[in-house]
């Protein structure tokens, strides 16, 4: 749906100085999808996105939204493809001398379409996003969480094939966060809109992605299914992120402990999170184990867990529980 | 001269206006009110187009374009570095072709315009500033044409800005029409003048700074009252 090939973006700073904020950036979001970039500040991922709209022509690249190829697009047929890519913004970007109900009519209103077509489809947006009480308030009258499902009503209005979140949850509280990002999850499964989302924050890409890319200066260093990512972060950029959300993935707890028997690292996803697999196999031997430090949880809809284990046996026996765990589709790493 | 002195049959604290014409008082006042209102018409109009692109010219907006905002920039520095007085004498042939005659009250409406739109403009251009980019940007997103930018965002959004900005330029213009009288202009200004200072007229110079005054704070009483029904945040 979004396809972003050899995206560079260089800005003049100065006669001789220039900054790279994006260097290379090869990007495909699948129809459908939620994708998310996660960087630090600076890391170009607010330029990315931009890039997707155009509201930062990139300096080298293509940009492909739907098929049409926006880079070659006039004017006119930019604003045109526009009105198909929704966005919403960290600091909502509402008019403020419009109500919530004209705020949501305007993109409406740009897109030329008649009085009698645009009340119905304020109502029903109002309602999707559970604003019709507050519908003749002005923006200052509402809580930052109202303002963005303002801002998200407003981004739906025409029907867009995509929708960009610029840090959309970064001005919210943790609760006003989780109802934002479970509203952009049933968005996207009713409507089976494609969302490209950028945040620095990990906790919102496990709530609701599918996929992740990380990014660190201009680059993106890392990509895959958040899962993948998430369980074997390769990048230290990336680890970093994922020791945010998880204190139980550092290694304090056991740092001074000293292992009698062997210690392995156990990663089990989907269905046999809630499987005895792990006492099932070991049961079969004469060996033990104890568990030192773990976590379940939830990657979006899927879930996972991480155990670190010690196992107390012999040599043979402790190979031979690796191995079967491993044939049941664990992944087990040494420690 | 038989036309006149109406002597005001009233109490002694009264009689000290009692020489007053009250007719030449209402014709200035009329004359001030006429000048006021069409130069202010044709001020707002041209400032406002002069100030919207002015911005738009601006570094980081719409039509950022260095030259063209230099070269306008100077026009306007220009224009209103010079005095009002003489700005008046300075385009009288201009005032001539435009409006017929150079002197008079219609005279001084072109004077006036000259005077106040770069003013305003400028007046124009930080209210548009104001407007937060975001919001801008938003309706880029949306594809929004630049024309319906202006329109539906950014003259919307600073609509208090520019109501503060029409009575700012409403005040100076009373304050310009009182010069007018050097080019015949009329005006309550004129009146001030010829009567209370040439001739020593200190109660007519009492009347005409008192209404001038009035006037000046209805209008600005009007506009911190527009203001307020408008703002929004």
């Amino acid at each position: 749906m979004i396809d972003l090939i050899d995206i560079e973006k260089v800005y003049q700073t100065g006669k001789k100085s220039s900054f790279i904020a994006l260097r290379g950036i090869n990007l495909k979001v699948e129809k459908g999808e939620i994708f998310g970039v996660i960087g630090r500040s600076g890391a170009g991922k607010s330029t990315l996105l931009r890039s997707v709209n155009l509201l930062e022509r990139p300096t080298g690249g293509t940009v492909i939204v739907g098929g049409d190829k926006l880079t070659e697009l006039t004017e006119k047929a930019l604003q045109e493809k526009r009105k198909r890519i929704g966005m919403i913004f960290q600091h909502f970007n509402l008019l403020t001398t419009a109500t919530v109900r004209e705020n949501i009519a305007f993109p409406l209103r740009i897109a030329k379409l008649g009085g009698s077509r645009i009340k119905p489809r304020v109502d029903e947006l109002l309602e999707l996003v559970g604003l019709t009480a507050y519908q003749h308030h002005y923006p200052k009258q509402l809580s930052g969480g109202q303002k963005q499902r303002v801002g998200i009503a407003r981004a739906l209005a025409n029907d867009p094939e995509v929708l960009l979140c610029d840090e959309a949850t970064s001005a919210l509280d943790p609760q006003t966060t989780d109802s934002i990002l479970s509203l952009l999850k049933e968005i996207n499964r009713r409507m089976g809109i494609t969302i490209l989302l950028i945040t620095h924050e990990m906790g919102v890409i496990r709530a609701v992605c599918d996929r992740v890319a990380v990014m660190d200066h201009g680059r993106i260093v890392e990509s895959g299914t958040v899962l993948d990512v998430f369980l074997s972060p390769r990048d230290s950029v990336t680890r970093e992120f994922v020791s945010e959300v998880s204190d139980a993935f550092g290694s304090e707890a056991i740092d001074a402990y000293r292992a009698q028997g062997r210690m392995v690292r156990i990663h089990f996803r989907g269905g046999q999170t809630y499987e005895p697999v792990l006492y099932e196999t070991v049961r079969r031997t004469d060996a033990t184990f104890a568990i030192l430090q773990g976590t379940v949880s939830k990657m979006k809809d899927v879930p996972y867990g991480q155990l670190i284990v010690e196992l107390r046996g012999s040599d043979g026996e402790v190979d031979r529980i690796i191995e079967e765990l491993g044939q049941q589709g664990l992944e087990v790493s040494r420690l | 001269m038989t036309n006149g002195i109406v002597k005001m049959a009233g109490a002694a604290p009264f009689s000290f206006f009692s020489d007053i014409q009250w007719n030449d008082i209402f014709k200035a006042s009329n004359e001030t009110l006429y000048m006021l209102a069409f130069s202010l018409l044709f001020t707002v109009i041209l400032g406002l187009l002069l100030g919207i692109v002015l911005f738009l010219f601006s570094e980081g907006q719409l039509l950022q374009n260095r030259a063209l905002y230099g070269l306008l920039s100077v026009i306007v520095n220009v224009l209103r570095s010079v005095p009002f007085v003489i700005l008046m004498i300075l385009i009288m042939p201009f005032t001539k072709t435009i409006v017929g005659t150079s002197i008079g009250v219609k005279g001084a409406i072109p004077p006036l315009v000259v005077a106040a739109a770069p003013f305003f403009a400028r007046l124009v251009e930080t209210s548009l500033r104001e407007v937060d980019k975001g919001v801008v940007e938003a309706a880029t997103a949306m594809g929004a044409s630049k024309g319906m930018i202006v329109l539906h965002v950014l003259l919307r959004e600073a609509r208090t800005g520019l109501i503060a900005a029409i009575t700012i330029t409403a005040v100076t213009l009373v304050s310009y029409t009182a010069m007018s009288g050097v080019i015949g202009g009329g005006g309550l200004g004129d009146l001030a003048l010829r009567f209370g200072y040439q001739r020593f007229r200190l109660d007519v110079m009492i009347v005409t700074v008192a209404l001038l005054l009035i006037l000046v704070q209805i209008l600005q009483t009007a506009g911190d009252m527009l203001v307020k029904a408008f703002s929004r945040r």
